[in-house]
């Protein structure tokens, strides 16, 4: 009973991962598809409570449906009426070879995945309840991945100055344009 | 493990990724190619955290939580740009901004 529960959440969040996907890139107005976007990463954090991933499903919401996607909708809200581009540019023939080319690039993923994995994806390894856990990923963070830790708090800050810098016109600048 | 099993994920998770990526080849709008990377890059975590069940491993999960810390920082300079090119009165069309094409 319990795995049928399992399967029918599964499906629920797969699907509405798979549709807001769509919703994202076919939407004109950005303002929805922003919208769109914050529904995928909801339905992308249920799949990843599925995969025993709680500290990651937690910051998902928190940091990703939360806090970036408020800064979107905020750059979104700045542009305005601007911010509605035409849906889709280029000749036919380059539209149609974006097709082309994104699904080949998903057949090349299936194929990939399925030739080196195929067989080895039925049994996945037996995990703990701490798998996931806030503790269990602070542990790791702290000693075996304490440099990427830290590398990423310096990313951080380069990315924030940079912002801060590019968002910021000069005088001269104001006065050209 | 309740449920579908790993591959189920990563079926989901490339044809997310495709769907990006047709997003980022077709769209003018730089939000909105923007946000189709954001799909993208979810895509990839996804396989990431899937992998890691499947492996038993937590590793996978500190390389998707050090995935969304870029992506984060990815999203600020993009949206700087965007903002930057909307102060100059540029035309917010990926298509338009060819300045720097050789």
């Amino acid at each position: 009973m319990g795995n049928v529960l399992v399967w029918v959440v599964w499906f629920l969040a797969a699907g509405g991962c798979l549709a807001s996907g769509v919703a994202v890139v076919s939407v004109t107005n950005p303002f929805f598809s922003a919208l769109a976007l914050i529904g995928n990463l909801a339905s992308l954090a249920v799949l990843y409570l599925l995969l025993a991933a709680e500290f990651v499903a937690a910051a998902q919401v928190l940091v990703y449906a939360g806090a970036v996607m408020v800064m979107f909708l905020f750059v979104v809200a700045y542009l305005g009426g601007r911010a509605d581009a035409p849906w889709a540019g280029g000749p036919p023939l380059l539209r149609s070879a974006a097709v082309v080319a994104a699904v080949a690039l998903l057949v090349e993923i299936v194929v990939v995945l399925g030739l080196a994995w195929g067989d080895n994806l039925t049994d996945p390894a037996e995990v703990s309840d701490s798998f996931g856990s806030p503790a269990a990923i602070g542990e790791a963070f702290l000693t075996d991945h304490l440099l990427a830790f830290e590398i990423t708090s310096i990313v951080l800050l380069v990315a924030a100055v940079g912002g801060v810098v590019l968002g910021t016109t000069r005088e001269k600048e104001d006065e050209a344009a | 493990m309740d449920g579908p099993d790993v591959g189920w994920y990563i079926v989901v998770a490339a044809m997310l990724f495709g769907i990006g990526a047709l997003g980022v080849m077709m769209r003018r709008s730089p939000l909105i190619v923007l946000l189709s990377l954001e799909l993208m890059l979810n895509a990839a975590n996804l396989t990431l955290i899937a992998f890691a069940r499947q492996q038993g491993n937590l590793d996978g999960q500190i390389f998707a939580l050090a995935v969304m810390a870029v992506a984060a920082a990815e999203v600020a300079i993009g949206l700087g740009l965007i903002v930057a090119m909307g102060r100059r009165r540029m035309l917010l069309d990926v298509d338009q901004a060819s300045a720097l094409r050789g």
